[in-house]
């Protein structure tokens, strides 16, 4: 059950990654870097999930042994925290080098682009 | 049980939006997939015990499907069906199935996820280290016996992102503005086109 669950999101990180290689459009390639970061958050996060756990947060009356043995990892819920939001930084960036590149070429196709070559 | 057959349903989901996503014909259904296997991610954290996370991740998917179509909406494109060559996308594919037999054998496929080396498996994080336990405890454990002792903080993601990683946190805040100039860099309009000549020289038009 738990491999079935990795090895699908494996799959989904497999999709962006074809999505990068064998598109020439530059949206659907920023597209597929957006589905690669949405596969390794959940790759993260599935790794500190506990069977049957609660979110990491102490509820009144409850003790730190109750909380240890009943909260999941929130280690990577942190370190995922602060990836989302450096992923839609670079979002934005990649957008605005799509929209300056449009406006010099009149295209998204990256074999249309070529005087950035060397 | 149930929960985990609901979370291997949504990435499921989130794999078939994933594939519309990459293979549309029209750039603006690409991007409304996109949107759509964002919300299935959000819906993901919120059953594994992230609701800080779910909610990040509604905002951040609402905000980039909006760039995203302020970019494709009033755009003409015509190189959307277009593929680079088939020999890229055999060598993707072999790699891919290199890279999940690799994820089978590395999340414990035969092993069953024993061994120090192993990643745990489903449902069984190394969160506080027991006696006879092979595995050494991660980082967490400190973090969640010291978060409502020495952060005050209820909930630990926080404590951890606010206090024990403060610095982590300060590097985000960084890169955001960083991505910010950067944004506003690329997308100005000064210096650019040439409202007004230099003195000396005719403006040509």
């Amino acid at each position: 059950m738990g491999i079935t669950i990795y090895l699908l999101t494996f799959l989904l990180l497999l999709v962006a990654v074809y999505g990068i290689v064998a598109k020439k459009n530059i949206v659907k390639i920023i597209v597929s870097l957006a589905i690669l970061d949405y596969a390794l958050n959940l790759l993260l996060v599935l790794v500190g999930y506990r069977t049957g756990g609660k979110a990491p947060i102490l509820s009144p009356g409850q003790s730190t042994e109750q909380f240890v043995s009943s909260a999941v990892d929130p280690l990577p819920q942190a370190m995922v925290l602060t990836s989302i939001v450096i992923g839609l930084s670079i979002m934005a960036l990649m957008v605005a080098m799509a929209l300056r590149l449009h406006e010099k070429y009149g295209t998204f196709d990256m074999e249309h682009i070529r005087r950035l070559k060397g | 049980m149930g929960l985990e057959w609901m979370v291997l349903a949504l990435i499921g989901y989130m794999v078939v939006a994933a594939l519309i996503a990459v293979e549309a014909s029209d750039l603006l259904s690409s991007v409304i997939a996109l949107g759509a296997a964002g919300f299935g991610l959000s819906i993901i954290n919120l059953l594994l015990g992230a609701p800080d996370l779910a909610l990040t991740q509604v905002v951040v998917e609402i905000i980039s499907v909006v760039l995203l179509v302020r970019v494709v909406l009033t755009r003409r494109d015509t190189s959307v069906q277009t593929h680079r060559g088939a020999l890229r996308t055999a060598v993707v594919m072999l790699g891919g199935g290199l890279i999940l037999a690799a994820a089978f054998f590395a999340f414990g496929g035969l092993t069953g996820g024993a061994g120090p080396e192993a990643v745990p498996p489903f449902g069984q994080p190394v969160l506080v280290h027991k006696a006879g336990d092979p595995v050494p405890p991660g980082a967490a454990a400190a973090y969640v016996e010291g978060a409502v002792k020495q952060t005050g903080s209820a909930n630990a993601v926080m404590a951890i992102v606010l206090d024990y990683r403060g610095y982590d946190t300060m590097g985000e805040a960084a890169i955001i503005f960083i991505a910010i100039m950067g944004v506003y860099t690329i997308l100005r309009r000064v210096g650019r086109s040439k409202p007004h000549a230099p003195p000396g020289k005719e403006q040509t038009p």
